[in-house]
């Protein structure tokens, strides 16, 4: 049994986000790291250094490790920010600014 | 806006002391940074998910009905979303300086003539060859993901590190359809007998623990541990161990279990910066109090996790008896203890039992060991262990030397990640890490500060 299942979850209509311009459904209430667990998607940061692949980490926004670009705002703690209809999410790299 | 009593952290201390103390009239605001209250023991689903049955994922039920029940008939006031980020003293009282979320960027300010600090702690997780991979999560931020997002990473988890939380995220993620190939304890069960009186409390808990991870088949490893965990991008399994009585790895134990997540955890830590921003005095990692739950800066109270890291029930008391001495001493009276005798009786009770749990879950000795040079230690600044142990052979003897030598503990969690880990590598106890700010403030909302004061 899914945990939706398990809560007898009865959500509102799923409403679209995109995630590096792939189209994924995110259900109201759920936080950005939420919506993209449920699609699959464990990682979305890649580190300033070595370029290496982070998401969530300690899940209650005392790490830091899952900061990822909401709507061209970069450092966004994904286990923190609710996703909303339309959300343009994208892998940060780096620091989150061209640099 | 102005109040009484200022409460910070809506968990279960934060709402014992302002139901407590708004029952004998005093105006009480709770802030949380969370959208609604609970904290993290008592953390909802979101609203959007409508769960009719979010009991099915939750501990002790009947106790946050109690408490939600009872702040929606208080007259207490709930600031969600309210980022704390200092606490000033005043001419007048204790200025409480937040961020609104979830965007942070717009600042706001409670007067209060009381503060309790109830910030709660959080998990502590001792660094290993891997666990910087996508999948390796906290234990609590797995079952924080479980219980608010109602998701899960992956169809197969495995459950490790050390500690009395590691049962219920087991058992959660069981119950939530997530196949949990282990159950990984690096202690053993060797230490318990010594506990038993302290314990005595504990041992329905346990055996309620047990039958479940029996029920849903969940091997159980004691002075087991995880030696690395492996994949390219994300990953992919773990490679577990035995450990002999002197912590070390037997040779010839090590197996390999496919997962997608590993829950880890070592313990926890109590958060308190807003404590030591405001001067409070710490007794090691913990804020001090007195009986009375107060701390020893005028008008400052903390209670739960903050004040030592005990659980929930424990906080409860805690939360309790500050405040009722809150309400006695803002009408300027002394309290009477003896008003509050059975929390006061439960409180030493429970602190008992906490200092038995830490004693049997301590983490492995000779862990550092297992951690190889290459082993990424700060995971903002990505600093390897190999940097860290320069840094102490050029002569480092203690954390802030080590942070100033190879910036573990500058980056964005501000060594909240690392500190255990940077300190057990430079042979040294945990010591609290002075941080002036809970949290990241915008450039502009210091600037706005004291402009009165300006010279702009």
């Amino acid at each position: 049994m899914n945990p939706l299942e398990r809560a007898g979850a009865r959500p509102g209509p799923a409403f679209t986000v995109t995630f590096d311009g792939r189209r994924i459904e995110a259900l109201p209430g759920r936080t950005v790291a939420a919506v993209l667990w449920a699609a699959g998607i464990t990682a979305w940061r890649s580190t300033r250094g070595g370029g290496r692949p982070r998401g969530v980490f300690c899940g209650i926004g005392v790490c830091f490790d899952c900061l990822v670009t909401v709507n061209g705002r970069p450092n966004q703690r994904a286990c923190l920010v609710p996703a909303r209809p339309g959300d343009v999410i994208r892998t940060q790299e780096g620091t989150g600014h061209a640099d | 806006m102005r109040t009484d009593l200022a409460v910070i952290g809506a968990g279960p201390a934060g709402l014992a002391a302002s139901l407590a103390a708004a029952a004998r009239g005093v105006r009480v605001a709770l802030v949380d940074a969370a959208p609604e209250p609970g904290g993290q023991f008592h953390r909802q689903p979101a609203a959007g998910l409508r769960a009719r049955r979010p009991e099915a994922l939750h501990h002790q039920w009947r106790t946050w009905i109690r408490l939600r029940d009872g702040l929606a008939a208080s007259s207490v006031r709930l600031l969600a979303e309210h980022h704390v980020w200092c606490v000033e003293r005043t001419s007048d009282g204790l200025t409480v300086h937040a961020l609104l979320g979830p965007d942070e960027e717009e600042p706001a300010e409670v007067h209060a003539t009381a503060v309790l600090l109830a910030t709660g702690g959080y998990e502590t997780v001792l660094p290993f060859p891997g666990w910087t991979l996508p999948g390796v999560v906290t234990a609590g931020g797995a079952q924080a993901m479980l219980k608010g997002g109602l998701v899960v990473p992956g169809p197969t988890a495995v459950v490790a590190g050390t500690g009395p939380l590691l049962l219920p995220v087991a058992t959660g993620l069981a119950a939530a359809g997530v196949q949990v190939a282990a159950l990984v304890e690096s202690a053993g069960p060797g230490r318990l007998p010594r506990h038993v009186r302290s314990l005595a409390g504990k041992f329905p808990e346990g055996a309620g623990y047990a039958a479940r991870l029996l029920r849903h088949r969940v091997p159980f490893l004691a002075r087991h541990t995880v030696v690395r965990a492996h994949g390219d991008d994300r990953l992919t399994g773990v490679t577990v161990a035995a450990l002999d009585a002197h912590g070390r790895v037997r040779p010839g134990t090590e197996r390999h279990l496919p997962c997608d997540t590993l829950a880890v955890g070592h313990g926890m830590l109590p958060h308190t910066d807003l404590a030591e921003g405001l001067g409070c005095r710490l007794d090691g990692l913990t804020v001090a109090v007195d009986g009375e739950q107060r701390t020893d800066v005028p008008g400052v109270w903390a209670a739960g996790e903050a004040t030592g890291v005990g659980g929930a029930a424990l906080a409860l008391a805690e939360g309790h008896i500050a405040g009722r001495s809150i309400a006695a001493r803002l009408r300027g009276t002394a309290p009477d203890p003896g008003q509050w005798a059975p929390a006061a009786r439960a409180r030493a009770r429970m602190r008992r039992s906490a200092a038995a749990l830490d004693a049997v879950y301590a983490p492995p000795a000779r862990w550092t060991d297992r951690v190889t040079d290459d082993t990424v230690v700060c995971r903002c600044e990505e600093v390897t262990a190999g940097a860290v142990r320069e840094a102490l052979t050029l002569g480092a003897g203690d954390a802030r030397t080590v942070k100033l030598l190879t910036r573990a503990g500058m980056g964005w969690c501000q060594g909240r990640m690392c500190g255990p880990a940077v300190a057990g590598l430079a042979g040294c106890g945990p010591t609290p890490s002075r941080r002036p700010f809970a949290r990241p403030v915008p450039l502009g909302v210091l600037a706005e500060q004291h402009t009165e004061e300006g010279h702009s």
